[in-house]
């Protein structure tokens, strides 16, 4: 099968790559481009290890073919920290312990700066229902919700 | 074998024409169900036809006389609209469950429709507002009641060479309001085991006129229960009427026996979901 | 053991790994990729059990791309024997498991491998596989298995009896172990009141979220390197190459960062057939299983049975127990029935007791480790049932508890007298928590359950090297599920006195390391902890020396203190040197220093913890949602909080989702029908509130700190916990897991 050229902006830079029609976003990231922070946990939409922010809005990466990508604009973990600064949630996530193995952490800090963007003072339980799409075995969800209330008020005390 | 083709057309008439000469192309909008099904090796379409660059599947339109909603609009722009959430908060509260942050980003009504899952979340509450679905062909236009969009599960009533375009929802008159709720074991991220919504208009005594009431997962497809709704016609909405409506929908229910759950446990959820519904959507009519 | 006052032991600094893990820069299993190489694929049995009469490979073989494919014929079964840690697995049924030979013994049973240049091709040349098979009947429960007209898996299954007794013919009984106590019939007529119940709970899966994946490439002097997700790189090393008849020197394996284990990743399964399709094609491969094949194919934990007998004098004294645990082990002999036998009775002191536990096999995929193997169902019945006597008399359920925990000096049941335990203390911290004093609000349940767990000790090793700037590296071969990498270097810095952030922890190869048993049994803070202290400990002996060399006096005229040598006798020349002084003149004196330990410690310290779980339930639907939670346990030491808490959160978490809602959904042919995140229901952010947690610190006199393992424990109280607060709630007794909807409506219904 002829592969297609899809030219998109990845972490604000502008990138092309070639992609079976039927290849996910994910793949492409990962083996075409070689961004692996981005995780597979379950291939269909289940576990939200594999999120990424496209054209503002949070996806999973599993469920967008490559080619809905020409022209968008994609943000993965690898975009998320401004230079050398980590972003809030990422520190927070390393101040309050939101992580054990690690492995659905990517995906939560999409998801938790997606919705940050969105609602900059999420209550606990828009933060709980927001976050229903990324599983976490390891924590029970305690300190990751924590560092996304956590970080949520750090980020709103900045901009005051 | 892998599917070789992804198109994006930008016209209805040129994703008509393509879907025409390639019959095995599969309509994406959100992919949130095709993809699922495309990596089991359930569905293999010979191309991808995304048609979410296409204007008409991708706006909402209000008018007067009612809401027009492209059949590619993510849930999560169609919960945002602001004559949306006033009009018909049940269908809001349908949209917002179907999966997650991420699926609604991607999830879209003409996909649910499509889709025709009889546990599709977004399907009752657009039976008991009356929603019908506009349908391009070849031949034209033909407008279909949401109702009998789907015809059994995973099948439509779509002709080869049709195109799902757009989900037209009449404004309701005044006193009128929706309710939806469905039952998961979870919190989030289920498929229904059973659910409900209801749409009840009240005169000014608090007397319901009309109602519809509508109910998944417990058929093969989305069901609308007219012996639910004459229940709550002519009453307050007291309890008698609910449990009559209750009973009604749990009588109309054909469900099955599976992985998400016994038939008859669906069988009676369904009607505690209906009862509970129409206690909402009479709330939220008195409010208005 | 006298308190002592610790600096860095106790605190929670930032975890090293940290950074990588939350910018993705972090590799797991399936993050690795080598040039030139190839994908391979599992071809997976379609029936439970059926008998393979030829496999054609001839139309999957000519898929392009597709450049090799294996067959049980490929690789003779080996009759090496390896102990692995929690439980010694039989290598000849591991290497049947891993592609089977005769018999597919569950749906999802590897029965080939193809290896291509696209996963695409490879699992299109998969599905081209042709295999013969005589459908069999699938045996799915522990109660059909052991009628007497069942199929039986094996045919030349022995049971493994202790006490021994004549082999019976042919048996789906792999093993039946006992345990006794006292006079059962004595104690029996010594009670008040005798409670017997019968429980069930469902075959549940670690649910880790990363799956399986593996790389391996051949080098053409035969040596191998295997990169991979486990829970122990020693293990995949000697397993691979017992099963395959390999020089286990000539293989080295990396650990790769791992995405949860919880057990289900101490067994191989893509690596030994990973290592045969890299020797085949003389290219690296790559192995990843889907999420499905996570589920159909690797090992969940045991669906059970398990029958208990109670009986309590009016005061609440127990005085007699019986009990018969029928525990699946899946395919192959080995279910964690014999360890659920220890511990239910654990936390308890019972005079007299019976206990028979049997090893069942079924035509589901074998079971794995998981977390306190056997221990959470034993815990359910032996804590339902305390919950339904202390009910039943009238007793307060934490009184009654205390009145038969076990105490130092009382036997465990399983035989040794108990050291200094905390579960007392864990009881009264129950008891004055806020939860346990706050009403229960109408409506709701509350619910408590007590757990035991023994830990490990087991085998490890550490280095500690010590830089000229007086920074210090870590050493070990346990890969870090959880934060044990920091909790390494804090025991580093509380050593040397240097600060934690100046220690970095690393998880090596298995050339690198020296020999260190699984991450798993609750062990790597514990053992690894104590190999990385002496490491420390060695380092500052060296040092010591150091300093009596620049001074010019004998080694016992300097003594060690607060992270600096010092003289026993100061002057104005020798004044205290520190850790960093002293790095900064190594090559002067003498040269480089670096610390070694290898450790075997005998005995790790029990750990006991007790669970509070509000329950609210819909009436009308069956519906449940936890409201409120806490977990109290026992930790001896904490060495960073944040991660001992966050272990009892995340055991509560997956133990809450065990009680509720998870379980594998069979069709009658014996094929699991939920095999996805979607139908395999583990709790989601939304399902849980705060999890509320009280570390109690008794500490264990074997660790220098008084550390108990902490892994583990905190997944045994969450079934009772929850059981007990559904009955509570609804007036009804459960005995059988998990509490959907529809099983909670159906009782509700029957009951009024």
């Amino acid at each position: 099968m002829s592969k297609l050229h899809i030219e998109t902006l990845v972490n604000g830079e502008p990138v092309e790559f070639l992609c079976a029609p039927d290849e996910t976003l994910l793949s492409a990231l990962r083996n075409g481009l070689g961004l692996t922070g981005t995780k597979e946990g379950c291939g269909t939409g289940d576990c939200g290890a594999c999120s990424v922010i496209m054209n503002d809005r949070l996806v999973a990466s599993c469920l967008v073919l490559a080619a809905e990508a020409q022209g968008a604009s994609v943000t993965t973990v690898e975009g998320i920290a401004q230079g050398e600064a980590l972003h809030p949630l990422q520190q927070a996530f390393l101040d309050e312990a939101a992580l054990q193995c690690g492995i659905c952490t990517p995906g939560f800090i999409v998801a938790s700066k997606a919705l940050l963007d969105m609602h900059p003072d999420p209550s606990e339980q828009q933060v709980r229902y927001w976050l229903a799409g990324n599983l976490c075995r390891c924590t029970g969800y305690d300190k990751i919700v924590r560092a996304v209330l956590g970080a949520a008020a750090k980020m709103r005390s900045a901009q005051a | 074998m892998h599917t070789q083709r992804f198109v994006a057309p930008l016209t209805v008439v040129e994703a008509l024409r393509f879907i025409e000469t390639e019959p095995g192309a599969a309509i994406l909008a959100g992919g949130t169900d095709l993809l699922v099904q495309y990596q089991g090796g359930i569905r293999r379409p010979t191309a991808f036809v995304d048609v979410k660059r296409i204007p008409e599947l991708m706006r909402i339109a209000a008018d007067a006389d009612g809401v027009t909603i492209g059949a590619g609009v993510p849930a999560a722009d169609i919960a945002a609209h602001p004559a949306v959430r006033t009009w018909w908060p049940g269908l809001v509260e349908a949209v917002c469950l179907i999966g997650s942050t991420q699926i609604q980003s991607r999830g879209s009504l003409g996909g649910n429709l499509c889709n025709a899952s009889p546990a599709a979340d977004s399907t009752c509450s657009l039976i008991v507002n009356k929603a019908v679905a506009i349908v391009a062909g070849s031949n034209g236009e033909r407008q279909v009641p949401v109702e009998h969009f789907a015809t059994a599960p995973g099948k439509t009533l779509l002709q080869p060479g049709e195109l799902l375009v757009a989900i037209r929802l009449p404004k309701p008159v005044a006193h009128t309001a929706d309710a939806y709720q469905r039952l998961i074991p979870r919190s989030e991220m289920d498929i229904a085991v059973a659910s409900a919504a209801v749409s009840v208009t009240l005169d000014a005594s608090g007397v319901c006129t009309s109602a519809r009431v509508a109910i998944g997962a417990v058929a093969p497809t989305a069901l609308l229960v007219p012996d639910a709704a004459d229940a709550l016609v002519g009453s307050v909405l007291g309890a008698a009427a609910l449990s009559t409506a209750a009973a009604a929908a749990s009588a109309a229910a054909r469900p099955i026996d599976d992985k998400r759950g016994p038939a008859a446990y669906r069988r009676t959820v369904v009607g505690v979901l209906t009862k509970r519904v129409a206690a909402i959507a009479a709330a939220r009519a008195k409010e208005q | 053991m006298s308190e002592r006052i610790f600096t860095a032991v106790g605190t929670r600094p930032v975890r090293h790994d940290g950074v990588d893990k939350v910018t993705g820069r972090a590799n797991y299993g399936a993050d690795l990729s080598l040039p030139g190489m190839l994908h391979g694929v599992v071809v997976r049995s379609p029936h439970a059990h059926a008998r393979i009469r030829s496999i054609d490979t001839q139309a999957a073989a000519a898929v392009p791309g597709v450049k090799g494919i294996l067959t049980g014929k490929d690789f003779a079964l080996t009759n090496a024997k390896l102990g692995l840690g929690e439980g010694a697995m039989d290598l000849k049924d591991m290497s049947d498991n891993l592609l089977a030979r005769e018999k597919a013994l569950y749906h999802g049973h590897a029965v080939a491998a193809v290896v291509a240049t696209s996963v695409t091709a490879a699992q299109e040349a998969a599905r081209l596989v042709q295999v013969d098979y005589d459908v069999l009947e699938p045996v799915l429960s522990v109660d059909r298995a052991m009628e007497a007209d069942a199929p039986i898996l094996h045919e030349s299954m022995v049971t493994q009896a202790h006490p021994a007794v004549e082999p019976a013919g042919s048996t789906n009984v792999a093993g039946r172990m006992e345990l006794k106590r006292g006079d059962i019939e004595a104690g029996f007529k010594e009670a008040d009141i005798i409670v017997e119940r019968v429980f069930r709970t469902p075959t549940s899966h670690q649910g880790y979220i990363e799956p399986h994946a593996c790389v391996v490439r051949v080098n053409e002097d035969g040596r191998i390197n295997i990169w991979t997700t486990t829970q122990g790189p020693f293990l995949v090393r000697d397993a691979t190459a017992a099963i395959l008849g390999l020089d286990a020197a000539n293989l080295k394996v990396t650990p790769s960062e791992i995405g949860g284990g919880f057990g289900g990743k101490i067994p191989v399964y893509l690596e030994p057939l990973a290592v045969l399709l890299a020797r085949m094609t003389q290219r690296p491969v790559k192995m990843v299983m889907t999420r499905d094949e996570v589920f159909r194919a690797s090992g969940p934990t045991s669906a059970t049975k398990v029958r208990l007998k109670m009986g309590a004098r009016k005061d609440g004294t127990i005085v007699a127990a019986s009990a018969s645990l029928y525990y699946e082990a899946g395919a192959y002999r080995g279910s964690p029935s014999g360890a659920g036998a220890m511990c239910m009775l654990a936390p308890y002191s019972v005079p007299n007791f019976f206990i028979e536990a049997y090893d069942v096999v079924v035509n589901k995929p074998k079971v794995a480790a998981y977390r306190a193997p056997g221990s959470p169902m034993a815990a359910l019945a032996t804590e339902s049932v305390i919950d339904e006597i202390a009910q039943t008399l009238g007793l307060d359920q934490i009184e009654m508890r205390l009145q038969n925990a076990v105490k130092e000096g009382d036997r465990a049941p399983y035989g040794p007298p108990y050291g200094p335990i905390g579960f007392r203390q864990v009881l009264e911290a129950v008891r004055n928590s806020a939860h346990w004093k706050s009403p229960v609000a109408p409506g709701i349940g509350r619910g408590l359950a007590c757990g035991f767990w023994f830990n490990a000790g087991m085998s490890s090793s550490a280095t500690v090297t010590l830089g000229s700037d007086g920074s210090a590296a870590v050493v070990t071969g346990n890969p870090d599920i959880g934060g044990t990498r920091v909790a390494q270097a804090q025991m580093v810095a509380e050593e040397l006195g240097i600060p934690v952030e100046r220690v970095r922890p690393i998880v090596a190869d298995t050339d690198t390391a020296g020999f260190t048993e699984i991450t798993a049994g609750s062990r790597t803070c514990y053992a690894t902890g104590m190999a990385v202290i002496d490491a420390s400990r060695d380092v500052r002996e060296q040092l010591r020396g150091r300093a009596a060399k620049i001074w010019g006096v004998p080694l016992d005229e300097t003594r060690w203190e607060h992270g600096s040598v010092a003289p026993v006798n100061p002057s104005a020349e020798r004044t205290a040197l520190t850790v960093s002084e002293l790095a900064s003149k190594l090559a002067k004196t003498g040269g480089p220093i670096i610390g070694h330990a290898a450790v075997n410690p005998p005995m790790a310290g029990p750990a006991f913890a007790a669970h509070i779980c509000d329950l609210e339930v819909d009436r009308e639907t069956g519906r449940s949602r936890v409201v409120r939670y806490t977990a109290i346990q026992d930790a001896g030491k904490a060495v960073h909080p944040s991660y001992v808490e966050g272990q009892m959160q995340g055991g509560a978490s997956q133990g809450i989702g065990w009680a509720l809602n998870e379980e594998y959904i069979y069709s009658a042919n014996g094929v699991m029908e939920n095999a996805g995140f979607l139908d395999y229901r583990m709790p989601v952010a939304s399902d849980l509130p705060m999890i509320d947690t009280i570390i109690v610190e008794v500490p264990h006199p074997a660790h220098p700190y008084g550390v108990r393992g902490v892994g583990e424990v905190p997944i045994v109280p969450p079934l009772g916990a929850v059981a007990n607060a559904m009955s509570h709630a609804t007036g009804l007794r459960f005995t059988e897991l998990p509490l959907s909807p529809p099983r909670v409506l159906e009782r509700i219904t029957q009951g009024s």
